[in-house]
């Protein structure tokens, strides 16, 4: 039997941080594409809003999604820019304390539109900093094979040193 | 390093059809994963999910919604359908995605309890994310599975994946 959740690349942040989580040339040869991201950010702030783009490109891209930070749980059907994949900690939120992120994209080859789903969740055992879970389906309307994700961060910050994402192929043969 | 991940069985349509089945699944893993991505042959059409063919009212499910204006919870009982796409449904243009994990899904002791992930999104006209626990009132062995639109059929392109995942 195949084993068919294989992983493709990891990036790890090194000590002068990084604005860009960048997976180039990614191979067609997979049938859905799953990222897990480790995560914080040098937002002086408690947490960051973070974003994926496709093939460098951040236009056409749609989402809606559910949240909760300890309150009644909302939902939106935006974020600025395009392509909102949930928060992540910022430098003011509890030392040590990282997000989780799990990004699904099925079919990435396929020339329909795009579809992903995002799972996020952050926590900081610090009941003073707003933090939030949330679920997001996400649309990239275009037809080309995504062959290169990027992960960014709002108003142009940093990951930090210890982020870290890996990029799964999964093959359904 | 074991092989725990493994594809059993997939389909991607060559036609539009208004059911998909898994059938004469085996018992050997411990987990099963089904990915199901795809589009209908008309807009508004509901996705519903059927375990061993049981018809007898037996499926329940608990969801978080949310369609971008308001986020919601709801509950349904006694189903002889699980909806996947409770509130907003799939479309002809836009695909959308439902990862279900069946856990201990061949054990004969205890209920079946699913976790489910829908998105659809449809850019100016709505969409919808969605969690949702489904449980089958039933100790039988998960053996079959079906994907069924409430009306119309996917559409050819659309594919469903079935995963099995095995402990150590």
């Amino acid at each position: 039997m195949a084993n068919t959740y294989e992983a493709i690349a990891t990036v790890t942040v090194g000590s002068g941080g990084a604005a860009n989580i960048d997976f180039q040339s990614i191979p067609a040869t997979y049938t859905d594409l799953v990222i897990k991201l480790s995560s914080r950010t040098d937002r002086v702030a408690t947490n960051a809003d973070c974003f994926i783009k496709f093939n460098n490109d951040a236009s056409n891209l749609t989402l809606k999604k559910l949240y909760g930070a300890g309150g009644a749980a909302s939902t939106g059907s935006s974020s600025s820019p395009a392509g909102g994949i949930g928060t992540s900690n910022g430098s003011t939120n509890t030392t040590s304390a990282f997000a989780n992120t799990e990004i699904y994209i099925p079919n990435y080859t396929s020339s329909n539109n795009k579809s992903y789903s995002v799972d996020a969740v952050q926590e900081s055992n610090d009941a003073s900093a707003p933090i939030y879970a949330t679920l997001i389906g996400g649309l990239w309307s275009n037809s080309s094979a995504i062959n290169r994700v990027t992960l960014y961060i709002e108003e142009s910050k940093n990951w930090v040193q210890y982020s870290t994402a890996t990029l799964y192929g999964i093959k359904n043969s | 390093m074991a092989i725990t991940y493994e594809p059993i069985a997939t389909t991607t349509l060559s036609t539009a059809t208004a059911t998909v089945t898994f059938s004469s699944i085996s018992g050997s893993y411990t987990d099963l994963v089904l990915v199901a991505n795809g589009r209908t042959s008309a807009d508004g059409i509901y996705v519903n999910l059927r375990l061993n063919n049981d018809t007898t009212n037996t499926l329940s499910a608990t969801r978080l919604l949310g369609n971008g204006s308001s986020a919601s919870s709801s509950r349904a009982t006694a189903q002889n359908l699980l909806s996947l796409t409770p509130n907003t449904a799939w479309d002809t243009t836009n695909p959308g995605t439902i990862i279900v994990q069946i856990q201990n899904y061949s054990n004969t002791t205890t209920n079946k309890t699913m976790l489910v992930r829908g998105n659809i999104e449809r850019p100016g006209v709505g969409g919808e994310v969605s969690a949702i626990v489904g449980m089958w009132a039933s100790t039988a062995a998960v053996n079959r599975v079906d994907f069924i639109t409430g009306s119309s059929t996917f559409l050819a392109g659309s594919t469903f994946t079935l995963y099995g995942i095995k402990a150590a």
